[in-house]
């Protein structure tokens, strides 16, 4: 089962603006991408996050999982999130 | 008590006289009077109401130490100034030198000697890091035109460009080299710099020394908008241990007495830091500091009064700062006096 960690050091605001507090980027996501990084931050595990989705997006597992993995790639590379 | 701060520049390359005053009119200092010393009669600082309580002209200190000695004295005449803070690289040596004499007419100030102040130069730094282990970039010092033509085989194109106190380029090539060390060289002298041009991203410290090898506080920041002169004109505080781990090593190293500004890089290929610069002076964004909850400007005047003062263990992260272009209206009459009269 995956896992993803938030940093310690990221915080995010309610309008989905991130500061990294140990190297001062910011970053913005849009709805979406903040209530996925809300529910990384929550550890909730990959395959919930997908159902989560599905649900409040009314779309199709492959495309959730296609995107959500995209999306997950992205954090990983700005160091927004870790696998654990 | 009366502090003379210099440095009141406060234009696209800033001086740190003006924040440096900001820092200390919130320090709590007991009945606290300014005098603001200018070399320029344009000088931003002069035209800030409310900034500095009076403002004199002193001679450059290229005019040579005695015209600048007998300036200050006169001004102690009147003034009673009881310390003095020189925020200017090109007048630290003038500063320091004068140091003893300054004292013995009651005037304090809180600097390193010119041993510290050398072995930090932009010339020294390469064999100072290397011998504490600290990541540094490689360089040349250059004396002639002759010396570019090592660029080619010691270091690599793009290659950094720098005077002894102020400006830097990138040079892509050679002809850009020796464009840029002619420059330079026709402004600040020799030797030129020529150094390792490191990929990725800065990150400054201000920092300051008690003179004993303690570090009384430091405060880490990434440029969040850096003009075309290389200032930076917005950042942010950052928790970084690794940053203040060098910064005391230094610190601790040299035994630094007052305030300094540490310039990093860190490598975009190995993510380590590479300490770039050690300016020997608050920076011009120490104002920030006092934002994230270190009056280091203040502690420093507590120092050179004989205060104990406790090391600073913290600060906010995500402080920022955002320099901004003001238009301060003032009366020709205010030119007139500083101009003529050399005090307002």
């Amino acid at each position: 089962m995956k896992i993803f960690e938030v940093p310690g050091y990221a915080a995010i605001s309610e309008t989905g603006f991130i500061f990294l507090g140990n190297t001062g980027e910011t970053f913005n996501l849009n709805e979406i991408g903040k209530e996925i990084y809300e529910l990384i931050k929550k550890k909730k595990p990959y395959d919930e996050i997908v159902s989560e989705i599905m649900n409040n997006y009314d779309s199709d597992q492959l495309t959730v999982e296609r995107d959500l993995d995209d999306f997950i790639n992205q954090l990983k590379s700005f160091g927004l999130v870790t696998e654990k | 008590m009366k502090i003379a701060v210099t440095g009141l520049n406060a234009t696209d390359n800033p001086g740190p006289g003006v924040p440096v005053i900001r820092s200390l009119k919130e320090g709590g200092l007991p009945e606290l009077q300014i005098i603001g010393l200018v070399y320029d009669s344009l000088e931003p600082g002069i035209y800030m109401d409310g900034l500095a309580d009076k403002h004199y002209l002193i001679p450059y200190p290229s005019a040579g130490l005695e015209p600048l000695m007998e300036w200050l004295g006169y001004i102690n005449s009147i003034e009673k100034i009881d310390m003095i803070i020189p925020t200017l690289d090109s007048e630290l040596y003038a500063f320091v030198k004068l140091a003893p004499k300054l004292k013995a007419l009651g005037i304090k100030t809180f600097l390193p000697s010119a041993d510290q102040l050398n072995i930090r130069g932009k010339d020294k730094l390469f064999n100072f890091c290397k011998a504490e282990g600290i990541n540094v970039p490689k360089n040349i010092l250059a004396a002639t035109l002759q010396d570019i033509y090592r660029v080619t085989s010691e270091l690599s194109l793009p290659a950094v460009v720098k005077g002894i106190f102020y400006e830097a380029y990138i040079a892509n090539n050679l002809e850009e080299t020796s464009s840029y060390f002619r420059k330079i060289a026709n402004k600040w002298g020799y030797p030129i710099i020529i150094q390792e041009y490191i990929r990725g991203t800065e990150y400054n410290v201000v920092a300051l020394g008690d003179g004993n090898g303690g570090m009384t506080g430091a405060v880490p920041m990434k440029k969040l908008y850096i003009t075309d002169k290389g200032k930076g004109w917005a950042g942010v505080s950052i928790q970084e241990p690794a940053l203040l781990r060098i910064s005391e090593k230094v610190i601790s190293s040299i035994k630094w007495k007052g305030g300094m500004e540490l310039e990093f890089m860190r490598s975009e290929t190995t993510g380590e830091f590479y300490l770039l610069e050690i300016n020997p002076r608050f920076p011009a964004w120490v104002y920030l500091a006092v934002g994230a909850g270190q009056n280091l400007p203040s502690a420093m005047v507590r120092m050179a009064l004989g205060e104990e003062v406790q090391p600073f263990r913290d600060y906010k992260v995500g402080k920022m700062f955002v320099r901004c272009s003001w238009d301060i209206l003032a009366d020709i009459t205010k030119l007139e006096q500083i101009s003529t009269l050399g005090v307002i």
